[in-house]
């Protein structure tokens, strides 16, 4: 068993930035991902349809910006954080072939509760940005 | 659609607001560390909190949990949307009179989720779902259309609330040139260029020149007085002879801003747009490149180049001198 370390409330200030993560948006990403989070429509699995949408190929699901998003907080605070909230505006869509940078910085604390709001943007390096929103985490507090 | 039209057309949509889409049903399987581990190999997350019972079993839960991103997963309909479409309910209605009326474009523009308590493997996710909202004809980038948005609540075999999420989605009347994108072909990935140069009758010459690596500045045949960019019309004697002298793209920096945010897709960033002072007396826009933006100042001694900045454009760039 790994020993894995949880961010204390207190640890984190306002400013704090979280590590960089790189997509690889692949045709296998995308279909792996849509099926994992039970999201069966066509345009994330089949290029004939999503072509007929006018996009290029098939394009990642919103469950799926959703849970890279939440994943990219996580990474950085450790397992004992509670995701509280997830807002999220959806841009330009991921297709394969693209790289998706996910930046984040923390931005606002909330001493009594316990949370913190980061600001999370996920940029793919063709269309730009693709996702943009808050993710709440409850992180432990004291010792 | 005229006005009448619209208000009859606005009427039958906003009575979908408070239907129901669904009552509070129960996901088709509880919630278990199969599916959990899929997705958590799918996403490439590690936590253990999702996936592995004997750290969990320490942690301050003592057991595993579902990652709150799969909220909604839970109560997918699975591979039948496929194999027969989606089950009618009061939103495919709702889509279905937005498509009859010209509104089929369709794109997700937001989703909130807040989760209030955690579920485990063992536990049942229940969800019901309203269409909430529907906004006033709205002109959007995309095109004219209405935002609607559903809310899903969920809940535990206990009753108690797991969560909730909003999601809106924009109906547009898709321009004319998206319909014909439509027909996209099974082409490569294309990489955006910049946004190309109007090219009309005073300035095209400019542009072509530019394009063989020259930057031209205008002259007046009668009166010497160079000018930029392009026009008709010299400013000093109102002749409208003129010739060009070539540009040695030495010059200075006289004012310059950078350009953050929104990022427009063919540029690189960092991207230092300034006024560029020239040798020759002309003002010209131009970006400064080859150096860290921080140390750009005004009066700053640039010298510049043209260069192939993508795969159609040719621009004078300038670097510090």
């Amino acid at each position: 068993m790994t020993d894995y370390k949880t961010l204390n409330y207190d640890e984190v200030s306002v400013g704090d930035k979280l590590p960089p993560q790189d997509i690889d948006i692949t045709t296998g990403l995308i279909v792996s991902t849509a099926l994992a989070t039970r999201d069966y429509e066509p345009v994330h699995h089949d290029k004939a349809v999503a072509q007929a949408t006018g996009l290029p190929d098939v394009f990642m699901n919103i469950l799926t910006s959703q849970s890279f998003m939440t994943r990219f907080t996580t990474d950085w605070s450790g397992p004992e954080a509670v995701v509280k909230s997830l807002d999220i505006r959806l841009g330009a869509p991921n297709v394969p072939g693209m790289v998706m940078t996910v930046t984040g910085e923390v931005k606002a604390k909330d001493d009594d509760a316990g949370i913190i709001d980061i600001e999370v943007v996920g940029e793919n390096n063709i269309w730009g940005m693709h996702m943009q929103g808050t993710v709440q985490l409850a992180l432990p507090k004291g010792a | 659609m005229n006005t009448e039209e619209q208000r009859t057309f606005e009427e039958l949509i906003y009575s979908y607001v408070g239907k129901q889409v669904c009552p509070r049903t129960a996901a088709k399987d509880a919630v278990n560390e199969a599916m959990i581990r899929h997705w958590a190999e799918a996403i490439g997350d590690r936590n253990p909190a999702y996936t592995d019972p004997e750290w969990a079993a320490q942690s301050s839960r003592g057991k595993t949990i579902a990652p709150p991103a799969m909220m909604y997963s839970w109560g997918q309909e699975g591979f039948p949307v496929v194999a027969q479409g989606r089950t009618p309910d009061a939103q495919s209605e709702l889509v279905e009179k937005f498509n009859e009326n010209g509104f089929f474009g369709t794109l997700g523009t937001n989703v909130k989720q807040e989760y209030f308590k955690e579920v485990s493997p063992g536990d049942t996710v229940y969800m019901e779902m309203v269409v909430d909202n529907i906004s006033e004809q709205k002109a959007t980038a995309r095109g004219i259309g209405y935002f609607f948005e559903t809310l899903a609540t969920f809940s535990d075999q206990h009753g108690d609330e797991i969560g909730t999420q909003r999601f809106r989605v924009l109906k547009f009347i898709p321009p004319a040139e998206q319909a014909a994108a439509t027909e996209s072909a099974d082409s490569a990935l294309e990489v955006p260029t910049r946004i190309a140069s109007p090219r009309g009758h005073d300035n095209k010459w400019w542009w072509d020149a530019c394009d063989e690596g020259k930057v031209l500045i205008q002259r007046c045949r009668d009166c010497q007085t160079l000018r930029h960019p392009p026009r008709p019309m010299c400013g000093e004697c109102q002749s409208m002879q003129w010739d060009s002298i070539e540009s040695a793209l030495a010059g200075e920096v006289l004012s310059f801003t950078e350009l953050h945010h929104p990022k427009i897709p063919g540029y690189q960033y960092p991207l230092i747009c300034a006024v560029i002072k020239l040798g020759e007396g002309t003002n010209l826009v131009a970006n400064v490149v080859g150096c860290e933006p921080e140390a750009v100042h005004i009066g700053m001694p640039v010298q510049g180049k043209v260069e192939q900045v993508d795969e159609k454009t040719m621009l004078p760039q300038f670097y510090p001198a």
